[in-house]
């Protein structure tokens, strides 16, 4: 955990009154070598070929399928198997060589839903929690694209509640076999996938007591009893695969229980949490595209005798764009930077950050895209329509933006509330004790993760303000908007003050850009806003260096 | 036969940026500027590793001269197959003046240190569009030159190429050793898989040249005077003999009264 606000008495006030410790990671901007980033412009430099040259994304989108030639192309280029490690066939390539290849992959929503539903949540589970010999079966036709993985929790009951799936694992009587029974909803790539990470309840017995817990489980269609629903017709992102999944006694070895029974639902969030941070990087390419798609038309079109891109409130879009842009690059290079650093750092606030911020960002900067092409804009004939269908999932998928806005507030006040605890005297037990329990529980539940919120210190003492803080959404809401901006502020804090230091061209559109987005009176504004939207508009395209350019 | 082939790889700015003049008019933006390996120099590199896929030649050399930054172009030539790598160091006011005259004299040195059997280029760089390279290496060397290649065939140590000309195609035989200049439909390259990629960076097979004579850059160098960009297009001005002919062909006269309008 990066942040801790230190509440004062009333969560209320938090935005007015939060004071926080950052810690030391965050300063210097993580860098990478010189070799990895000569390594990361020759492996960009095809796939941004493919993606102008070889993708019809509109083609896509009507047609509500990707072609083969086209899969095949990205399974050639080796795009299934980014993060594999290179002896089970993958690229073995870093979380920030990842989020860079998904700026260009974002270009193209429905190939990028597909490969990520694949690599980020698909396999992931064999990837992080899989034992040799599962990694060995498995890994090596996934990272070729021979198979392709879906990750499948999500039930018709059970969504952002995931602890409450019903899909059942019972196991056979020669104990060699599970059998897996219920049916699975919005699965991607469930109607091509051949394997799957699967969760279902497990019997387990903790000490002698029979409970019901969640287990992961690795299903090959190829194990039979599962059939696929017709393709869901969607809104956006129409060529990636979504369907229903049925299992009727479908037999799992139980050699292919990824890691432990009864482990599966921290495996399920730990994969999430993994792959949430790309999104930033997807949403910052993509708008970075759709900068350089506007500009053309804003500084051609001419109306009352003027271009269009003299009119403010058209420049305002323009720093809009690129003022998103820039927070979402920054805040995703620093956490993948942070999720790449040697040891296994717990990266799941951040990224969760990253995501509600990229998601919200990338809907309102797509929105505003459309709007500076006006009637154009809203037909077929261009792609900002599809643009903008296609992010419409971003602030539902991979976790509700309310869910993980409850995950970013509750877990800072987890920490609130550890430090809380120590200082608050001791207060009467008893009754306050069992609603301690309860609320506890409650939270667990909710957020489904065992976590020990720490609300209760010991001796059941907590602070009066945090005891029903669960049920408080709007403030809760408040709290993580207000972690989320200072998050953001700190990435561009951190990138712009790198990009100083070494000189990195452009640096002080970079300055003026975190000015504008961090310091917000309306007087200072102004003036930035059409000194970054008069550069943008001038080149055409979004002007500053890649965080993870170097000078030396 | 020594079964090795030289492809010339140059690096362009890429054809999908927009070309902007400098301010002071001395040449074009090259700054921040996306780069990458002239399209027809892919072409030519596809068709060496294809003829090494054959089993035709034996060895796939790129060279590239510049600065340092060539030698991601050179790189790319290797991720597609390429075997070996040759960067001629050239930079600064040096690869300013750098023009196919000095390019051919260095290709023609290294054809003979190399003991070339064959050399492959693009027709022409996407840059300057001087189409001469080729030309002058073969003049160079005194071999015979395949231009415009649309089709390439090796046949003993002769060389059956289709050329594409003005009046249509050119079926020609030549001798090896010769140079073959690529035009667009000889192949479509390949991609360069992000795994090969990775393999040429492990593989360090690119050697470093300095040119031998700091002469042979200095003749012949062409002074470039201003860099304009083209002027707006304007509007067309309206002639009366194709408006006649414009109203002629609309009403779906025959041809014959369109053809003494040409005349007139």
């Amino acid at each position: 955990v990066l942040y801790l606000p230190l509440t004062m008495h009333n969560p209320v006030t938090i935005s007015k009154k939060a004071c926080f410790v950052l810690q030391a990671e965050v300063f210097p901007y993580p860098e990478i070598g010189n070799d990895e980033l000569e390594e990361i412009k020759q492996l960009v430099a095809p796939v941004e070929k493919f993606f102008s040259d070889d993708v019809d994304s509109a083609k896509i989108d009507r047609e509500a399928t990707i072609p083969p030639e086209t899969l095949q192309g990205l399974k050639d280029l080796g795009l299934f198997g980014i993060m594999i490690p290179e002896e089970y066939g993958g690229l073995g390539l870093s979380n920030t060589i990842y989020a860079r290849l998904n700026e260009i992959i974002a270009l193209d929503g429905s190939i990028a839903v597909t490969l990520a539903a694949h690599q980020a949540i698909g396999l992931k589970g064999i990837l992080i929690a899989g034992n040799e010999a599962q990694k060995q079966k498995y890994l090596p036709k996934l990272a070729s694209g021979e198979h392709i993985a879906a990750f499948c929790l999500t039930e018709p009951g059970s969504g952002s509640d995931a602890a409450s799936i019903q899909t059942r694992a019972t196991l056979s009587e020669d104990g060699k076999h599970y059998l897996i029974n219920g049916s699975k909803i919005w699965i991607s790539n469930g109607g091509m996938a051949d394997i799957m990470t699967v969760f279902a309840r497990t019997e387990v017995e903790v000490d002698g007591v029979k409970k019901d817990k969640i287990s992961a489980f690795i299903v090959e269609r190829a194990f039979g009893g599962i059939t696929s629903g017709k393709p869901e017709d969607k809104l956006g992102i129409r060529g990636s695969n979504t369907c229903e999944l049925s299992f009727d006694n479908v037999p799992v070895p139980v050699e292919n229980v990824i890691g432990e029974i009864g482990g599966g639902f921290k495996i399920a969030m730990n994969i999430l949490n993994s792959g949430r941070f790309s999104m930033g990087s997807s949403c910052a390419g993509m708008i970075k595209k759709l900068i350089e798609l506007t500009s053309e038309y804003a500084t051609t079109r001419k109306q009352f005798n003027k271009s269009l891109s003299e009119f403010g409130m058209i420049q305002e879009k323009f720093a809009m764009m690129a003022l998103n842009a820039f927070v979402m690059e920054s805040m995703a290079y620093l956490t993948s930077g942070m999720m790449d650093r040697p040891g296994i750092p717990d990266c799941s606030l951040e990224a969760a950050m990253v995501k509600v911020f990229s998601s919200e960002g990338g809907w309102i900067c797509v929105s505003e895209a459309l709007q500076v092409l006006g009637g154009l804009g809203y037909t077929k004939n261009y792609p900002f329509e599809r643009f903008v269908r296609d992010c419409r999932i971003l602030p539902i998928f991979e976790g509700t933006n309310e869910i993980l806005r409850m995950y970013i507030a509750l877990t800072g006040m987890q920490y609130a509330g550890k430090i809380l605890t120590g200082k608050i005297k001791e207060m009467k037990k008893g009754n306050i004790g069992l609603a301690i329990g309860m609320v506890s529980k409650k939270l667990r539940a909710s957020l489904g993760a065992s976590v020990d919120l720490g609300l209760t210190g010991k001796d059941g003492v907590v602070h009066p303000s945090l005891e029903t803080i669960v049920d408080e959404q709007l403030v809760l809401k408040r709290v993580a908007d207000v972690l989320i901006h200072i998050y953001a502020m700190t990435a561009v804090l951190s990138r712009a003050s790198r990009s100083i230091s070494i000189g990195l061209r452009n640096h002080d559109h970079e300055v003026c850009t975190l000015c504008a987005h961090s310091y917000n009176s309306p007087e200072n504004n102004d003036a930035n806003i059409k000194k970054i939207a008069k550069q943008v508009l001038e080149n055409r395209a979004y002007i500053c260096s890649h965080p993870l350019e170097r000078t030396y | 036969m020594s079964g090795r082939v030289l492809v010339g790889v140059k690096r362009v700015i890429d054809y999908a940026v927009k070309i902007r003049v400098k301010p002071d008019n001395t040449g074009v933006v090259t700054d921040g500027v996306k780069h990458s390996m002239n399209p027809f120099c892919e072409i030519a590199v596809e068709e060496a590793v294809k003829l090494k896929e054959k089993k035709l030649i034996k060895e796939v050399v790129a060279v590239s001269c510049g600065p340092q930054q060539s030698q991601e172009t050179i790189r790319t030539a290797l991720a597609m197959g390429a075997d070996r790598g040759i960067h001629v160091d050239v930079s600064g006011k040096d690869y300013e003046n750098l023009g196919p005259l000095q390019v051919s004299k260095i290709l023609a040195a290294l054809a003979k240190q190399e003991d070339a059997q064959l050399i492959l280029l693009g027709k022409q760089a996407i840059d300057d569009d001087c189409n001469q390279t080729g030309q002058m290496t073969a003049a160079l060397l005194d071999w015979p030159q395949g231009t415009f290649a649309s089709e390439v065939s090796l046949e003993g140590d002769k060389i059956n190429l289709v050329r594409e000309i003005d009046g249509g195609l050119e079926h020609i035989k030549i001798n090896t050793p010769a140079v073959i200049t690529a035009d667009l439909r000889l192949n479509t390259p390949r991609y360069a898989t992000l795994p090969n990629i990775m393999d040429s960076l492990m593989n360090n097979e690119t050697e470093l040249h300095k040119p031998n004579h700091r002469t042979s850059l200095c003749v012949g160098l062409i002074p470039l005077f201003e860099t304009v960009a083209p002027e707006d297009m304007q509007g067309g001005t309206d002639r009366s003999g194709a408006m006649l002919r414009h109203t002629v062909l609309q009403s779906g006269k025959p041809k014959r009264i369109i053809l003494s309008c040409l005349c007139i």
